[in-house]
C-alpha cells in the first residue's frame, strides 16, 4: 500500500468541486447547455421581526412620530427622504447610493397569511414554508419547491450558507450547505491517511473532496477546540460578512440561489440601539456582495430581505415595539426596479390599522416573491401558485424585477 | 448467505462496539435485552416530564406577576426570577444530553437505545417558547421509553396525547368551531387540523396511507377538547369539543364530549393495515438501508397485523429476517449517533463530564451537532430528522466530523487508547489494512483516533 498520493494529486483527481460531482450519486453531471440561466437570487431572513416602520419610515403621516414617542422619525432626526413621504433608517445611510442608482428598492405593508397569533416560531415557519396555513402540513420549504419544479437546477445551484437550520430550502430537491468558518481541521499527512481510509467509499469520499474545495484557509493544522470555539463565536454575530463574501463567491461561480438568515431583529426595547446594530449587518451584508461581485454579475442579482411579521405602529413601554403583522420587504440588485417603495400603502390613520394596533397587511409577500421568480426564472404562474406557493393567487404584477 | 453476527448486531441495531461490552451472541439474546431491568435510566436519571413541569409552572407564576406589574421594580424582579427558571432548565437539559450519550455509552443493550431515539423521532415533539423547549428529553422518559416493548397503540397514545405533543402540534389551540365555548366567545375561536394530519400522516397510516382532507378534518374534531393546563399537565376541556360523532375513515366515534372516543379512534388507527406497512417501512429504514428489501417490509408489516402491533414480535420479525443481516455497512450514521458511538468505542466515563461548565459542553457537543446537520433534539419539522444518507454525508457534515474527532475526545479524555488497538475494538471485524495503516502512520494519536472514527466502517451501520 502507498501513501505517495501527493496533496497535488488529490486535489487534482478530487479536490476540485467540479471533478468530484462524478463521484457523488447526487449529481448528474452539468454541461454549459443546461446550465440554469444567469439571475441570480440571494435570499436573506431577518428573524425576530423587523419593524418595518422604522427602517422605510412613513414620516409624511404625523401619526407615526405620535406614536413613537423616543423612536426618532424622518429626515429631521437624520433619516434620508426618499419621496417626500418615506425616509430611509440613518443606519442605511451607506446604502443610499444603491437607492440613488435604481438598486435598492422596497415593498413596504407586506405579510405571510399570518395574522394573530404573533409568535416568532409561527411566524418563521410559514414565511419559509410559503404556505397559507401552518396545518397544511408542508415538509418543505418554498425555494426548495422552486429547486424541485426548475430542471435546470443541479446539487450546486443552491446553498444553504450558515448552520444549515433554513426551513425555506429544506426538502427533496438537493442544496448545498456550507457555514464559511468550517475548517477540514487536519495535518497534511492526516489529509493523506483521511484520502486513503475513505478511497473505498464513494460517497463520503466525494462529499470530503467537497469540502476541501469549499474550505477558505486552510492551516494544514489538525483541529482543536479553540477553532470550535472561534466557529461558534462566528456563529453567534459577525459571520454575515464572511457569509456574504462566500455567496458572492458561489454566486459568481455555479450558484443561482443563496439563503441565509440574520438575527437581532426583535426590538422590545431600547430599539434606538438595538435597530441600528442589526440594520448595520444587513447593510454590511449588501454591500458586500456587491463589492464581491463583478458587475457583470451585480446586474443579474436580486437580494430579498423577508421577516416574519412588522411590528406594533405605536411605541411599547421599553422604548420598543412588540410583535405586529404588516412588514417590509427589502430588495437590492442590478436586476430590481429599486429607486421606489412599491406596495399599496394602507396609511396609519386608527382606522387604517390592523386590530386597531398593526400596520394592515395590503398584500400577500408570497405574491410579490412569486412575481419576482417568475422574472428571474421565467416560471408559468400555474406552477407558482399550485407548487411553489400552493394556493396563492397571484394577482397583478408589481413590477419589482427590471 | 446474510445470518447474525454479533458485531454485526452491536453496529447495527446498538451504538457499535465497546471495549467493554460484549456483543448479544444471538438475536433471542438482542431481543431478551429489551425486556431486562433498564439499569441506563436508573444510572443516568433523566427528569421525567411531570416533574419537568413544575418548572413550567414556576416561570408560568413569574410571567404572571410580570403582566400584573407592568413597569414596576417588581416585574423587573419576576422577569429575573423567570429568566433563571429558564436557564436552569437550559442546563439541566445539556445534563440530559449527556446522560443520554452515556446511556449509548455504556448499556449492554443498546438495542434498548436505539430503539428509544427511533421512536422518539417517529413521534418528533418540542417545546416552541419559553422554557418548555427543554422538555424533550423529559417527554421521552415519559411517553416513549416507557412503551419500547408493549404495544404500539399504547405507544400512540401515550404520545400523541402527551403534554409536549398537544403543545408542538397546537392542539392546546383547536377549539371545535360549534363547541360552547367557542358560540361564547366568537372570534378567536378555529380548529386546528395540525396534530390530527401528522398522527394520519407520520404517526400512523403515512402520507400515501388511505385517508383524506376530509379525514384530518374530522379526526380534527374530534381531537377538539385536548389541551393542556400548566398545572396538571394534559387538560380535557368539555366546552371545547366539537359536538356530534365524527366519522374517520368510515367509522363513526362518539358521543361526545368523552375522551373515549378519542382512545378508540387512535387505537383504530394504530391497527390499520396502512399503518403495519409504514411502521415497518419506516424500521427497516432506519435500522437496515435507505432502499429496504420489499420482502423484509412485508415480513414485519404482516407480524405487526397478526400480534395487533406487539412491538416486541414486530422486533423479532425485523431480526428473524435474513435481509436485515447484509453484511455490508449502509445507512449513514446521523451526527448524534456519530458522537454516541464514538463515545462508546473510547468508553468515555461519565466523570469526564462531572466538571465540564456550560460552555464546554457547548463547544464540545452542541455546536458541533448542529454543525454536522444535527442540531440537538431539534429537528426543523413533525416528521423529525431524515433516515436519507445524503442528508448526513454532506460537505459541511462531514467537514465537522472530522474537526470533532480530531478535536474533542483528546480534550475530553485524560488519555486516547493506543490507537493499534482502538482500530481493533472499534472496528472489530470491519477494520481495513487501510484504517490499520492510517491509525500506525498519524502523526499524533489524536490524529490516528479521529481517523478510525472518520473509517467510513465507523461512519455507517
Amino acid at each position: 500500500m502507498s501513501t505517495s498520493i501527493s496533496r497535488r494529486s488529490f486535489l487534482m483527481r478530487t479536490g476540485a468541486v467540479g471533478c468530484s460531482l462524478a463521484a457523488s450519486p447526487l449529481v448528474t453531471p452539468v454541461s454549459f447547455a443546461a446550465m440554469p440561466g444567469a439571475n441570480r437570487l440571494v435570499v436573506i431572513i431577518l428573524r425576530g421581526g423587523m419593524d418595518g416602520l422604522d427602517v422605510v419610515q412613513p414620516y409624511g403621516d404625523p401619526v407615526l412620530g405620535q406614536s413613537r414617542p423616543t423612536l426618532k422619525v424622518g429626515p429631521s432626526s437624520g433619516a434620508s427622504d426618499l419621496d417626500g413621504y418615506f425616509a430611509l433608517h440613518p443606519s442605511f445611510n451607506p446604502l443610499m447610493p444603491l437607492w440613488t442608482a435604481g438598486d435598492l428598492g422596497f415593498v413596504h405593508a407586506v405579510s405571510t397569511p399570518y395574522r394573530d397569533k404573533r409568535s416568532h416560531f409561527d411566524g418563521q415557519d410559514l414565511l419559509e414554508a410559503g404556505t397559507t396555513t401552518l396545518g397544511e402540513g408542508a415538509r418543505d420549504g418554498w425555494l426548495n419547491r422552486l429547486l424541485q419544479v426548475y430542471p435546470k437546477f443541479d446539487a450546486h445551484t443552491a446553498f444553504a450558507i450558515g448552520r444549515g437550520d433554513l426551513k425555506l430550502l429544506d426538502g427533496s430537491a438537493p442544496v448545498a450547505n456550507w457555514f464559511p468558518q468550517t475548517q477540514l481541521g487536519l495535518s497534511s499527512q492526516a489529509e493523506r491517511l483521511l484520502e486513503l481510509i475513505t478511497e473505498s467509499d464513494p460517497e463520503i469520499h466525494a462529499a470530503l473532496a467537497e469540502a476541501q474545495g469549499l474550505v477558505e484557509d486552510k492551516d494544514q493544522q489538525s483541529a482543536t477546540l479553540q477553532d470550535i470555539r472561534k466557529a461558534a463565536a462566528q456563529q453567534k454575530g459577525g459571520a454575515h460578512i464572511s457569509i456574504a463574501e462566500f455567496a458572492a463567491k458561489q454566486l459568481s461561480k455555479q450558484a443561482r440561489i443563496a439563503a441565509f438568515s440574520l438575527n437581532g431583529w426583535d426590538t422590545h426595547r431600547g430599539q434606538a440601539r438595538e435597530l441600528p446594530r442589526a440594520l448595520a449587518r444587513l447593510s454590511d451584508t449588501i454591500l458586500t456582495l456587491k463589492s464581491q461581485t463583478r458587475d457583470s454579475v451585480w446586474q443579474k442579482t436580486t437580494i430579498v430581505a423577508l421577516t416574519e411579521f412588522g411590528r406594533t405602529v405605536r411605541e411599547n413601554g421599553t422604548t420598543g415595539t412588540d410583535h405586529g403583522t404588516g412588514g417590509l420587504m427589502i430588495m437590492a440588485g442590478g436586476a430590481v426596479r429599486g429607486g421606489r417603495v412599491h406596495g399599496d400603502w394602507p396609511g396609519l390613520a386608527e382606522s387604517d390599522l390592523y386590530d386597531g394596533r398593526d400596520l394592515l397587511p395590503t398584500r400577500d409577500i408570497r405574491a410579490n416573491l412569486a412575481w419576482l421568480m417568475r422574472g428571474l426564472f421565467g416560471l408559468d404562474q400555474s406552477v407558482l401558485e399550485g407548487t411553489v406557493f400552493p394556493g396563492l393567487e397571484m394577482g397583478r404584477d408589481p413590477g419589482l424585477i427590471l | 448467505m446474510s445470518v447474525y453476527h454479533p458485531e454485526l448486531a452491536e453496529v447495527r441495531f446498538g451504538y457499535g462496539l465497546s471495549p467493554n461490552i460484549k456483543p448479544p451472541e444471538d438475536a433471542t439474546a438482542l431481543l431478551a435485552g429489551l425486556q431486562t431491568v433498564d439499569d441506563m435510566a436508573i444510572r443516568f436519571p433523566i427528569e421525567p416530564f411531570d416533574d419537568f413541569r413544575e418548572r413550567m409552572v414556576a416561570a408560568q407564576l413569574q410571567n404572571k406577576i410580570r403582566r400584573q406589574n407592568r413597569g414596576t421594580d417588581k416585574a423587573k424582579a419576576a422577569r429575573k426570577q423567570r429568566n433563571i427558571v429558564n436557564r436552569e432548565a437550559r442546563v439541566a437539559a445539556m445534563g440530559w444530553m449527556v446522560q443520554s450519550l452515556m446511556r449509548a455509552t455504556h448499556s449492554e443493550h443498546a438495542f434498548r437505545e436505539r430503539l428509544c431515539a427511533f421512536w422518539g423521532d417517529h413521534f418528533t415533539a418540542r417545546g416552541k417558547r419559553g422554557v418548555i423547549r427543554r422538555a424533550t428529553g423529559p417527554y421521552l422518559e415519559e411517553a416513549i421509553r416507557p412503551n419500547l416493548t408493549g404495544r404500539f397503540s399504547d405507544m400512540l397514545l401515550d404520545a400523541v396525547m402527551h403534554p409536549l405533543m398537544i403543545h408542538y402540534l397546537d392542539q392546546e389551540r383547536s377549539m371545535g368551531p360549534g363547541s360552547e365555548r367557542a358560540l361564547k366567545r366568537g372570534k378567536d375561536a378555529g380548529l386546528n387540523e395540525n396534530l390530527a394530519r401528522e398522527v394520519l400522516e407520520l404517526h400512523t397510516l403515512g402520507v400515501n396511507g388511505p385517508y383524506t382532507q376530509d379525514d384530518v378534518r374530522q379526526l380534527a374534531e374530534l381531537f377538539t377538547g385536548m389541551t393542556i393546563q400548566v398545572n396538571v399537565g394534559f387538560k380535557f376541556r368539555k366546552d371545547w369539543v366539537e359536538p356530534g360523532p365524527e366519522t374517520v375513515l368510515d367509522k363513526s366515534y362518539g358521543p361526545r364530549p368523552g375522551l373515549e372516543p378519542i382512545r378508540a379512534a387512535l387505537q383504530d388507527l394504530a391497527a390499520h393495515p396502512a399503518t403495519a406497512r409504514h411502521v415497518a417501512w419506516k424500521l427497516a429504514v432506519h435500522f437496515v438501508s435507505d432502499d429496504p428489501d420489499n420482502a423484509l417490509i412485508d415480513h414485519v408489516a404482516n407480524r405487526f397485523i397478526e400480534t395487533d402491533g406487539d412491538l416486541m414480535q414486530v422486533y423479532a420479525a425485523l431480526l428473524e429476517h435474513p435481509s436485515a443481516w447484509g453484511p455490508e455497512l449502509r445507512n449513514a450514521k446521523p451526527p448524534d449517533a456519530f458522537i454516541a458511538s464514538s463515545f462508546r468505542a473510547l468508553a468515555v466515563h461519565e466523570d469526564l463530564f462531572v466538571d465540564l461548565r456550560e460552555q464546554d459542553l457547548r463547544v464540545g457537543l452542541l455546536v458541533p451537532l448542529a454543525m454536522m446537520g444535527q442540531p440537538w433534539q431539534a429537528p426543523t419539522s413533525p416528521a423529525g430528522w431524515d433516515e436519507e444518507d445524503e442528508s448526513w454525508l454532506t460537505p459541511q457534515g462531514l467537514a465537522w466530523r472530522v474537526q470533532w474527532s480530531m478535536a474533542v475526545p483528546t480534550r475530553l479524555m485524560k488519555r486516547l487508547p493506543d490507537p493499534r488497538n482502538f482500530v481493533e475494538s472499534a472496528l472489530g471485524s470491519f477494520a481495513t489494512e487501510e484504517v490499520r495503516f492510517a491509525a500506525k502512520s498519524a502523526e499524533s494519536r489524536n490524529e490516528a483516533i479521529g481517523l478510525v472514527l472518520m473509517a467510513p466502517a465507523f461512519q455507517r451501520r
